[in-house]
């Protein structure tokens, strides 16, 4: 292994590389999309691909959704590996049609005959200021949607990891991308990407006693700050990442909870109907003797996104997810 | 089997039209001219109402000042964001003076200026912009639906609002803007074929200003322009120059009136250009060179119009002055009233979700309440 230069990346340049190796190593992963061409992605996370790939594999699509994704549809079904970007969260909607009829159904229609690898990359979750419809979080439509994976980064590594194994995926991936950390940095050798992940494996990223944050994408990072802040006052929290919300990691999340016995779920989604319910009832089912609390939650409220000058009141934060924590010491105090 | 095999079938075999096959109607008059409509510098300028057009020159002098003030307001961060009309001024003030009391207009997001010349307070057409609130003003109160932010998904609206109001028998046109862009999304399909299907009172003003973010038209689509799509639906398509502003508003006005008679809507395309980028987040330079902007700065709304009302004598330097003294005052209330903090209430994102407060909104009402009052005392 060559000795590789170890230096700061941000989480869209990791993605970037992901594609740009997919796409050299396999000639069918087709990029597609509306400005991810000759711009770059808004994000610029698409940048350079149409330049070193051609038109043809990085293509800029007319302007619409659900034909983008239809039009995948039929190409995956002829051989390729199409890698579809929804601009935003909320442009995905006129997508819903092809995504839910078609794209998860495939394979369970024609009995394994016709699998679908498509990867289909949304920038989502809030934060950055967006107006309107440029901040939703979705995952909870895509996880009720039986068929598809439904996987989110929180750090460069995984950015880069996960995205490849994604594309590999002979199923469909909704890849979230938490676009609040598409410009964190982290060091990371371009030149020797870390082991590509299989998707659906969470990982501990704080290990500690007291209790367990089960979090995943732009709420991995809060965590980890809760905890840090948490130890001050004698919490040892252990932080877990689950990565990937379909398929969902009973094992790493379980075996965390048994040990620490109380569990909070902490995402920037709703929580009425959100993840946190799901993963809540899982957690209660497998370790209820284990438990010394109830699981709690820690969302978004049950709102539409709020215009940004108010996103900070709604987003959970550090102070919310560390009264959750005090509110597991409920036994106790009974 | 092929069909020679068939028996008999190459001696029965005639070419003959499906026995219910009737075309509608002759297609020609649905297509549009080629070449787009022009008022300005041509002789059809000569029946242009003096009046009506210095006051389209007042509202273009006013709309140019409008985009400089709120392009400015986003470099100084008082604006999240900002999508510029500037060289599209045309279309957007003819849009808004082509509209009766009574109408509609269904806006995308890049319209803040149609919004602004139909006499919405500018600082309530940047509400969205700004990130105080997604809507900053009552629809109802002006006609004027929220500023659209997902493409196309306004223009069924806009539909369903003018099939309602005829059927009512009221005298309402909804006027509907959409971008080039716009027009590959399945929701402008959707809403063309029903308006044509109804013969609602709709119009339909695609603004082609040449690119959606990046991408050029040539990408978008392969139809001979934007206008010819109307053909397929059953209603005429019409091309107009859309920096001109004596042309947009003439075909808009006809294309309203002809909506408000009955017969139904109309689909036109205005050839225009946006001379600045997307929006301030946009690096325009990635995908375009700057001489074809400089051709475009050559074929200006307002330099367009002013030659022609300079011409006729019906514009001198005084007048001139006069429009620029106005539009800076507006830019100055703007400028002063968006430097002051907007007063908002957090609590403001409990109290419109229903109608009827839920038990579970109440208590995260209650939870955010704690957290204020709590901010406030750490202050
Ligand atoms: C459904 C949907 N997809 C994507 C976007 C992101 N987006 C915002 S503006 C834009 C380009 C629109 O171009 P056009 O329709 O030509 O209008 P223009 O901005 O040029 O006025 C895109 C892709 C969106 N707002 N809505």
């Amino acid at each position: 292994m060559t000795t590789a230069a170890v230096k700061p990346a941000t989480m869209a340049q990791a993605l970037q590389r992901a594609m740009r190796d997919a796409m050299a190593e396999d000639p069918t992963v087709h990029v597609m999309g509306e400005d991810v061409g000759t711009l770059g992605g808004v994000f610029r996370v698409t940048d350079g691909l149409a330049k070193e790939f051609g038109d043809d594999r990085c293509t800029d699509t007319p302007l619409a959704e659900a034909g983008i994704l239809g039009t995948a549809v039929g190409m995956a079904m002829y051989g390729l590996r199409p890698v579809v970007e929804m601009q935003f969260d909320a442009f995905a909607y006129p997508a819903f049609e092809q995504l839910i009829s078609h794209v998860a159904r495939m394979r369970n229609r024609t009995r394994g005959g016709t699998p679908l690898p498509i990867t289909v990359r949304v920038p989502y979750g809030g934060g950055i200021g967006g107006v309107e419809h440029h901040s939703d979080s979705s995952e909870a439509y895509y996880m009720a949607t039986p068929g598809l994976h439904v996987v989110m980064p929180a750090t460069v590594d995984d950015a880069y990891g996960l995205l490849r194994a994604a594309i590999a995926s002979d199923d469909p991936v909704v890849f979230l991308e938490p676009k609040r950390l598409y410009w964190s940095k982290a060091q990371w050798s371009p030149e020797a990407p870390t082991a590509v992940e299989p998707i659906g494996k969470a990982v501990v990223r704080r290990s500690g006693r007291s209790a367990t944050l089960i979090t995943y994408g732009p709420s991995v990072p809060v965590c980890m700050e809760a905890a840090e802040a948490a130890a001050a006052e004698g919490w040892d929290l252990e932080v877990v990442d689950l990565r990937s919300l379909v398929p969902f990691d009973d094992e790493t999340v379980c075996a965390s909870v048994r040990r620490t016995g109380r569990a909070v779920v902490v995402h920037e989604s709703n929580g009425f109907g959100g993840p946190g319910g799901e993963i809540a009832a899982r957690v209660t089912e497998r370790c209820f003797h284990h438990l010394e609390a109830p699981v709690l939650r820690v969302a978004g409220f049950d709102i539409p996104y709020p215009p940004p000058m108010l996103e900070r009141h709604h987003l959970p934060g550090v102070d919310r997810v560390l009264d959750a924590v005090a509110r597991l010491q409920w036994e106790a105090e009974s | 089997m092929t069909v020679q095999e068939l028996p008999g079938a190459a001696a029965a075999y005639r070419p003959t039209p499906p026995p219910a096959w009737q075309p509608r109607t002759d297609p020609a008059p649905l297509l549009p001219d080629p070449e787009p409509y022009r008022v300005l510098g041509t002789e059809a300028a000569a029946g242009a109402d003096p009046e009506l057009l210095l006051r389209l020159y007042a509202e273009l002098v006013r709309g140019r000042r409008y985009n400089a003030q709120a392009t400015a307001l986003t470099k100084q961060g008082r604006l999240a964001v900002y999508p510029s009309t500037t060289g599209q001024e045309a279309c957007e003030v003819a849009a808004a003076l082509a509209l009766q009391e009574q109408d509609w207009l269904f806006p995308s997001y890049r319209d803040t200026l149609a919004a602004v010349a139909r006499g919405l307070d500018p600082v309530q057409a940047l509400t969205l912009l700004r990130g105080d609130w997604h809507t900053g003003y009552d629809p109802h109160e002006h006609r004027i639906a929220p500023l659209c932010t997902p493409l196309a998904t306004q223009l069924p609206h806009a539909v369903g609002l003018a099939h309602a109001a005829r059927l009512k028998g009221d005298d309402v046109v909804a006027l509907a803007m959409v971008g080039d862009g716009g027009t590959s999304e399945g929701d402008f399909h959707e809403a063309l074929n029903f308006a044509a299907v109804w013969k609602a009172p709709v119009v339909f003003l695609v603004q082609n200003n040449g690119f959606a973010i990046s991408v050029p038209l040539a990408k978008q689509t392969a139809a001979p322009s934007l206008a010819h799509k109307a053909v397929g639906y059953g209603m005429p398509g019409r091309l107009v120059d859309g920096n001109d502003v004596a042309a947009v508003h003439e075909v808009l006005s006809d294309a309203m009136s002809r909506a408000r008679r009955g017969g139904g809507p109309t689909l036109i395309e205005a050839i225009t250009y946006r001379i600045e980028a997307h929006t301030n987040a946009d690096d325009a330079t990635r995908y375009r060179g700057d001489n074809e902007v400089e051709t475009w700065r050559q074929h200006d709304p307002i330099q367009l119009l002013e030659r022609e009302l300079t011409e006729r004598g019906l514009l001198d330097d005084d007048a001139k002055q006069a429009a620029a003294d106005a539009a800076e005052v507006m830019a100055a209330a703007l400028r002063e009233r968006m430097n002051a903090d907007p007063a908002l209430d957090p609590m403001d994102l409990f109290a419109h979700v229903y109608a009827e407060q839920t038990t579970q909104l109440r208590e995260q009402a209650a939870l955010l309440r704690a957290e204020l009052d709590a901010e406030g005392e750490a202050r």
